[in-house]
């Protein structure tokens, strides 16, 4: 049985148009204007136990949205959800004892007490047994690397910390599946590479199912083998992560460095010149041709060097991003 | 070695009634510890609790030099001072300052997820929540208010008898619930409309009016004594204190906690009525 079913999953927002100064602001206290935005539009997907799905778009593409409905903190609109076999929008006991839903911007530890006392906490609001609540605390701490600092008030704590943390209280009573939002938001590399090892491991041991949205390619290139991309509400590719390249990176990165000190002028033709530096060129050249263009550069100049690469992930995914707006503008001015 | 450890432990390590209100329990106990990290700020505001009531002594003061009475609707000076030191513990169970605002505030900055997404309820965490800073307020305010009490021990006429006592405690414990919830209802409209502030600072100033904080009702015109006397707010300050001064008694003062009693039970159901019905707003209308 799937972990997550999104069937038709839409949500429509009220959103008040407030008027431009004054005079608008008190016509606004009689008669307000309202416009309908569709913040989630027909979303269809499920997740399997123990994948690790990475949740893409660009801000306001309604993933927090999506992640909300699947948590039960708001209503669809139309469709419907079933996470771990129940609907999320009752907000059963059973359900909310199964998952957990971390967002990067929010805290749920007390501020000023020890993260050892909020994790007591959590422990009797989920009522875990005290035995298995010391040992999966401990293993915990344990694999996050932060054993001496449960003690500490958790303002002192430093961000990547914190977030830490954060995790270790969310994984506290072992959910099934677990909705990370921006997890590594404004974190430095280090603490980004340890959260993701964690969660990799945590996968890997425990088989709990994660569906994360981040703005960093590397987290997602770390651990997810799916990716569900969203642009204005609508998803527009469900698939592995190298799949995105294929679909929509239609052009590949040429690297060659020509013999001496110089390269000719006339690589125009080939494609796109993104770079030149000496003999050093970058060329982006249509996927189809790159076999043609390679064998007639090779044939007509010496090359000492060269690659071909696929360009970087997060160019495909702007790439992405913006043929979504692209669409999206054109269907509203249909309308 | 951090101070707040030991405070932590010595509260973490105290019993817990049995099952069902475990959960409530260790969320008093820790936000006993939670009141207690902030200990400077925790001295100095119970100290300048004091001033206003001091105020208040010297303006009776004035106001009994001035009407060369000696009793006012049955209060002479004594009396009087005995009430305003009694209208202290009232308000010191039935006040809840941050309440209603802190609920909004949870409405509108989406705080209120957390109660959502865990299996607990908002409404009894906070009941948890708020008795804790009760408790820690009362222990340590103990000393001071012990000695004021001391300094004005001339205006008692010693204890009441254990009947009446009793009765005190009982009206009290309403005080403290009719007190949550009627904030929690007044927080709850957060929910509809995101700013509370205003319609909250209106509600205190005249709270502290028609509670009988500021004054016995009975020196009111009558009308206005017997309108107010329906109300819910004169339990949160006069009521306790005239059943401790032995001054409602009899089917009075079993009326009064009838009475009492209904006011405690219609605002905790409204605050749960209004916090399902926003909750099933907010899920709408996104949060």
């Amino acid at each position: 049985m799937p972990i997550i079913e999104a069937e038709g999953l839409s949500k429509t927002y009220r959103v008040y148009q407030k008027k431009e100064g004054l005079l608008g602001a008190l016509r606004g206290l009689f008669r307000r204007e309202y416009k309908e935005v569709r913040a989630v539009d027909n979303v269809s997907f499920r997740i399997e136990p123990g994948e690790i799905v990475g949740f893409l778009g660009p801000n306001g593409a309604g993933k927090t949205t999506t992640l909300k409905m699947l948590s039960g903190l708001i209503f669809p609109t139309s469709g419907s959800a079933r996470v771990l076999g129940h609907v999320p929008s009752e907000r059963a006991d059973t359900f909310r004892r199964r998952f957990a839903l971390v967002m990067g911007q929010k805290n749920q530890l007390w501020w000023d007490l020890p993260a050892a006392d909020s994790f007591q906490l959590h422990r009797e609001i989920y009522s875990l047994p005290t035995d298995s609540f010391t040992r999966t605390l401990g293993e915990l701490t344990e694999m996050f690397g932060v054993e001496s600092l449960t003690r500490q008030p958790v303002r002192e704590l430093s961000l990547g910390e914190r977030m830490k943390m954060e995790l270790i209280a969310s994984l506290l009573h072992q959910p099934q599946l677990l909705l990370l939002d921006e997890p590594t938001i404004g974190l430095d590399v280090v603490a980004q590479v340890t959260i993701q090892k964690c969660l990799h491991d945590y996968n890997e041991s425990r088989g709990v199912t994660i569906l994360l949205t981040s703005h960093y390619m590397r987290d997602v290139e770390a651990l997810c083998s799916r990716v569900l991309v969203i642009t204005h509400g609508k998803m527009v590719y469900d698939g592995p992560l190298a799949g995105i390249t294929e679909q929509f990176g239609r052009a590949k990165l040429v690297k060659l460095q020509f013999e001496g000190s110089d390269s000719p002028e006339d690589l125009g033709q080939y494609g796109e010149v993104t770079s030149r530096l000496g003999p050093v060129v970058d060329l982006k050249v249509d996927r189809a041709k790159v076999a043609d263009v390679l064998a007639l550069i090779l044939d007509r100049y010496t090359v000492v060097d060269m690659s071909v690469q696929d360009p970087p992930l997060d160019q495909v995914i702007a790439r992405v991003f913006e043929e979504g707006r692209a669409q999206h503008e054109a269907d509203s001015q249909r309308v | 070695m951090k101070p707040t450890l030991s405070v932590s432990d010595a509260a973490l390590a105290l019993p817990a009634p049995a099952s069902p209100f475990k959960k409530y329990w260790k969320i008093l106990r820790i936000s006993l510890v939670e009141r207690l990290v902030y200990r400077a700020d925790f001295i100095v505001s119970t100290i300048f609790r004091f001033l206003p009531l001091v105020t208040s002594f010297l303006l009776w003061q004035a106001v009994f030099d001035g009407s060369q009475q000696q009793s006012l609707s049955g209060f002479d000076r004594r009396r009087m001072i005995a009430y305003l030191l009694m209208v202290q513990i009232s308000r010191m169970f039935s006040s809840m300052p941050g309440l209603a605002g802190g609920i909004a505030r949870d409405i509108r900055d989406g705080n209120l997820k957390k109660y959502l997404l865990q299996p607990i309820d908002m409404i009894a965490y906070l009941v948890s929540y708020r008795a804790a800073h009760k408790m820690a307020y009362i222990v340590t305010s103990a000393l001071p208010y012990g000695l004021l009490f001391f300094l004005c021990r001339d205006v008692f006429d010693g204890w009441p008898d254990l009947l009446t006592l009793l009765a005190y405690a009982v009206s009290l414990a309403l005080a403290f619930l009719i007190g949550f919830f009627f904030e929690a209802t007044i927080g709850m409209i957060g929910f509809w409309f995101l700013e509370v502030t205003s319609f909250l600072y209106i509600i205190n100033t005249v709270n502290f009016f028609v509670s009988g904080h500021m004054f016995p009702l009975d020196l009111l015109p009558p009308f206005w004594s017997h309108m107010l006397q329906l109300l819910p707010f004169q339990y949160l300050a006069y009521f306790p204190a005239m059943v401790f001064l032995e001054m409602k008694t009899g089917q009075e003062l079993v009326i009064g906690l009838v009475m009492e009693l209904f006011w405690a039970v219609l605002f905790i159901v409204l605050a749960r009525v209004l916090f399902k019905f926003g909750l099933r707003r907010y899920s709408a209308y996104g949060g």
